[in-house]
């Protein structure tokens, strides 16, 4: 049989669908950014980047702490006698003092209320491989995932894309402030029954992304009921765990689970990363922890295929088996965090936007439903397609987290310094003033602040790529 | 609940291939502290030159040290996570690239897609180019993590093309067109077939003649060709590599076949650096590296990573002279292997590559079977204490064939083993004599 000229036919079905998610309408946020971007000197009228959740406030002490380790690094004069073992170094357990530092960080993370087994951390090419491994594991294609909404948008291709995995999003929204109810959850699983899907397990962010908030224990542990009394897994992306700056404090599943009776921990799986709570996802830290033995082990054969590198195994190993440095940076973190958190929200109250109220994350979710026309869908395209041309602000819509009532939008801060908070905060402030003053429609508006600032490092001769590359990149490879 | 992946065996890891290294674990040699432990044979690494790589660091340190210009280039790095790759490090790999292949060609940095090793790289471009249930032809015998890395989470099928030594392992176009009918017996739409050139286990560039026999194959079948070249860098002796690449420009195909020929390539074992999870996928067509691209996310390369890569390859006469060092030195050690065997009254396989041999212990076998071949394996396993690699974990259909590697000890370990081999085969040889 021929396949003729047709390209399509020779490639899988895989490779020709939209799975991976990258084709929605929410990329011209991404191309106006790119093509447009903001530049304290250089562009001072580019659009702002608000829609990246990076976390960039504490490079400064990771620094300090790389020039005082030599050591940590294979390259350097004190530590290259090591180089030979960590370049050599592709054991898919990974390296011992590695996990034994990882399984250190992430239970002082938890201030120390639990404690993990570095024998059952898997590595994973970021969170984004991670939570597509845990899939391949718990899940054969067809199957399902309950997932509450708003969720990241990245999930749709981590979890579903090659695995042939189905979500099964369980709405929320704010007439009950976002809550996962156990109500909803029956529905939804219900509904899945119904139609004849094999729902094999319940995914939760915590703390949130978008909503930055963390769940409180009560819920916790009615949802780790749930999944037992239904026999599902509970997959529990922790990758915001350290971002928490202000109360309630966390609570992480790995605490509940001492708590509920007769918990079937074989059925709890948490993902982890570094990318967020210490700002480095260009070194691609996932893990994979979970408390079933034949998933460790089976994953940890499957993490072959996004080993984390030996050379930055080896450099974490130091750095989070470094007491001072771990609580240091925690607590410092935390507190760059609350200080640029309270900064952004005094700005947006100081022109009357509400946003949920919040206690972790790198962003805020933002309501601005009081400027649409009609509470629709098509008017929050419209109202942000205004946000990124105009105001010039790379925010990210609700509708793109899944979310199931218009007017709200995710908006990132941690990702910029100080002043250029300052200049999204006038451009904010002065858009909405003009709004609130014209009630009727959403006008064109003209930017002409001047801005003064000191500038970031742009140097265009350098050879890594900036974030304002002329190579438009997806928002859904960096974390969204 | 069922957890039908993790239950599978497809990941393949319970092969012999594997067992060998776990007895190597518990036991392995060391020539002060464990001088009567297990030598470690089964592992293809290449630990020939790392010293010519410390040398470098050393005279690099701002390189070492994150900096460009004086300011430090940390957090830039640690941000980046784009997956089109560190332009810096693509243009260097294309052009590394292009030298492996004597430069007939250019390689364009925007076919190229990075991934976390060649690992991922295949698993990729499987799931790019076959549903579940098609197939991909591999000529055997072929590496045992094929079984996990083509078909585990892809649901793709293998469909075994029989290599013999009647004719040195060679690849013909009956034995393609004879692996293409039995697929078909079987309901198998084979979508490709996978190559690995050098060759592991075999450690032998595929002639022009070979090439071309695939060409026409992938041409008149209308399939893919994947070509896992990552031992390209490790051939030391003539003939010189000849990518597939080189032998379609010399064709003057049509555009069609070019869409359909895709290179995997890795640093791990050209420049040993493995740790590091550095492999690319380079394909000409665009559907691929866009699919590709999009796949990598599940694994990128660490960006410090390709920071350092980048600036160690742009070092180009660090890296000639490393390249034709490494060549020399493995040249050497493979023809201690070589003849360490023959006074053992054992023969190789003629190659020209890799960092191992196929040695032919067919003599040795109290039968020609796979059980012998089993038995042979687990008395040089445990009495003469080597871990080599039995040919049936490559899928080779006669028995008796095992790969040895040499490049992963130091001269003197390499010495030893081929003492126990020697010391194994008078003792056998004097025991088959006597019964």
């Amino acid at each position: 049989m021929g396949f003729g000229g047709n390209s399509q036919q020779l490639l899988s079905k895989i490779a020709t669908n939209d799975k991976h998610g990258e084709n929605s309408p929410y990329f011209d946020g991404w191309k106006a950014y790119d093509r447009n971007p903001f530049h304290p000197k250089n562009n001072p009228q580019g659009v702002i980047q608000m829609g990246l959740a990076e976390n960039q406030l504490c490079f400064d002490l990771i620094e300090e702490w790389i020039r005082n380790n030599p050591k940590a690094s294979i390259c350097t004069p004190e530590g290259v006698h090591q180089f030979r073992n960590i370049a050599n170094f592709q054991d898919y357990h990974g390296l011992q003092k590695f996990r034994n530092a990882m399984a250190n960080f992430m239970s002082k993370v938890r201030g120390g209320r639990v404690r993990f087994d570095p024998d059952r951390i898997l590595m994973s090419g970021g969170a984004t491989g991670a939570n597509e491994l845990i899939m391949f594991c718990l899940a054969d294609p067809g199957d399902a995932f309950m997932i509450p909404t708003p969720f990241y948008p990245g999930f749709v291709r981590d979890l579903c894309w090659r695995t042939g995995v189905k979500l099964i999003p369980v709405h929320s929204d704010s007439s009950n402030n976002f809550k996962i109810t156990r109500e909803a959850l029956e529905e939804a699983y219900k509904k899945a029954k119904e139609d004849n899907i094999n729902v094999k397990g319940l995914l939760i962010t915590n703390p949130s992304n978008p909503l930055g908030t963390t769940l409180d224990k009560d819920t916790l542990k009615s949802l780790v009921s749930f999944i037992n009394e239904k026999n599902i897994h509970l997959v529990c992306d922790e990758i915001y765990a350290a971002t928490v700056f202000s109360s309630p404090n966390y609570v992480s599943v790995a605490e509940v689970i001492q708590e509920v009776e007769h918990c079937k921990r074989d059925l709890i799986h948490i993902i982890y990363s570094l990318s967020k709570d210490m700002g480095f996802p260009g070194f691609r830290v996932g893990i994979v922890y979970s408390f079933n033995d034949e998933v460790v082990n089976c994953g940890r054969k499957m993490s072959s295929f996004g080993l984390v590198c030996s050379q930055t195994q080896h450099m974490l190993a130091s750095m989070l088996s470094d007491e001072n440095f771990v609580t240091t940076f925690i607590e410092e973190n935390s507190r760059r965090l609350k200080k640029r958190h309270d900064k952004f929200m005094k700005g947006l109250e100081e022109v009357n936007i509400t946003r949920f109220p919040s206690n972790a994350g790198l962003f805020c979710w933002m309501n601005l439903k009081s400027l649409l026309k009609e509470p629709t869908f098509e008017d929050e395209l419209k109202l942000w397609r205004v946000i990124i041309h105009e105001v010039k602000l790379n925010v990210s819509p609700g509708s793109s987290f899944n979310c199931s009532e218009p007017g709200w939008f995710r908006v990132c801060f941690a990702n910029m310094d100080d002043e250029t908070v300052d200049v999204a905060l006038n451009r904010i402030r002065a858009f909405v003033g003009r709004e609130t003053k014209k009630p009727v429609g959403i006008k064109r508006w003209q930017q002409n602040l001047r801005l003064n600032f000191s500038s970031r490092i742009f140097d265009e001769t350098t050879v890594i790529m900036s974030p304002h590359s002329p190579i438009p990149t997806s928002p859904l490879v960096r974390a969204t | 609940m069922s957890l039908r992946k993790a239950g599978q065996d497809s990941h393949g890891q319970d092969s012999s291939y594997f067992l060998g290294w776990q007895e190597y674990e518990k036991n392995p040699y060391h020539p002060i502290q464990n001088p009567m432990g297990i030598i470690q044979m089964g592992l293809a690494e290449n630990q020939l030159s790392f010293d010519l790589l410390k040398l470098w660091l050393r005279r690099n340190p701002d390189i070492v040290g994150l900096k460009k210009n004086g300011a430090s280039l940390f957090r830039e790095l640690a941000l980046f996570q784009d997956y089109h790759g560190l332009p810096a490090l693509k243009n260097e790999l294309v052009e590394f690239m292009e030298k492996t292949r004597g430069s007939e060609m250019k390689f364009a940095p925007e076919k190229l897609v990075l991934t976390a090793g060649a690992t991922p790289a295949n698993e990729i471009l499987v799931f790019c180019l076959a549903d579940p249930g098609e197939a991909f032809i591999l000529p055997t015998p072929y590496y045992p993590g094929f079984n996990r890395d083509l078909k585990w989470r892809t649901g793709v099928e293998i469909v075994p093309m029989q290599c013999s030594s009647s004719n040195g392992f060679r690849i013909t176009s009956s034995a393609l067109e004879q692996a293409y009918q039995q697929a078909q017996k079987m309901n198998l739409n084979v979508k490709g077939v996978l190559v690995t050139n050098p060759s592991n286990p075999l450690g032998i560039t595929m002639t022009r003649s070979e090439l071309n026999h695939l060409v026409d194959f992938a041409i008149h079948k209308n399939i893919h060709i994947v070509s896992d070249e990552i031992y390209s860098g490790t051939v030391f002796a003539s003939p010189k590599f000849v990518s597939i690449t080189g032998v379609l420009k010399e064709r003057n195909s049509d555009n069609n076949i070019w869409n359909r020929i895709h290179i995997v390539y890795s640093l791990s074992k050209d420049l040993g650096i493995p740790g590091f999870r550095v492999g690319m996928i380079y394909s000409n067509n665009e559907r691929v590296v866009s699919a590709a691209t999009k796949m990598s996310s599940f694994g990128l390369v660490s960006s410090q990573t390709q920071y350092l890569v980048a600036n160690l390859l742009m070092d180009k006469k660090f890296t000639s002279k490393y390249m034709e060092e490494t060549q020399r030195r493995l040249k050497r050690r493979k023809e201690m292997l070589v003849c360490g065997l023959r006074n053992a009254g054992i023969q190789c396989l003629k190659s020209n590559a890799g960092l191992f041999c196929w040695v032919d212990m067919r003599h040795l076998l109290t039968s020609a079977t796979f059980e012998a071949e089993k038995e042979l394996w687990i008395k040089i396993l445990y009495h003469v204490g080597l871990n080599i690699s039995p040919g049936s974990s490559f899928h080779c259909c006669e028995p008796g064939w095992f790969r040895l590697c040499f490049a992963n000890m130091s001269e003197d370990t390499l010495k030893v083993a081929m003492q126990r081999m020697k010391a194994f085969t008078h003792s056998t040889t004097f025991l088959l004599k006597a019964s």
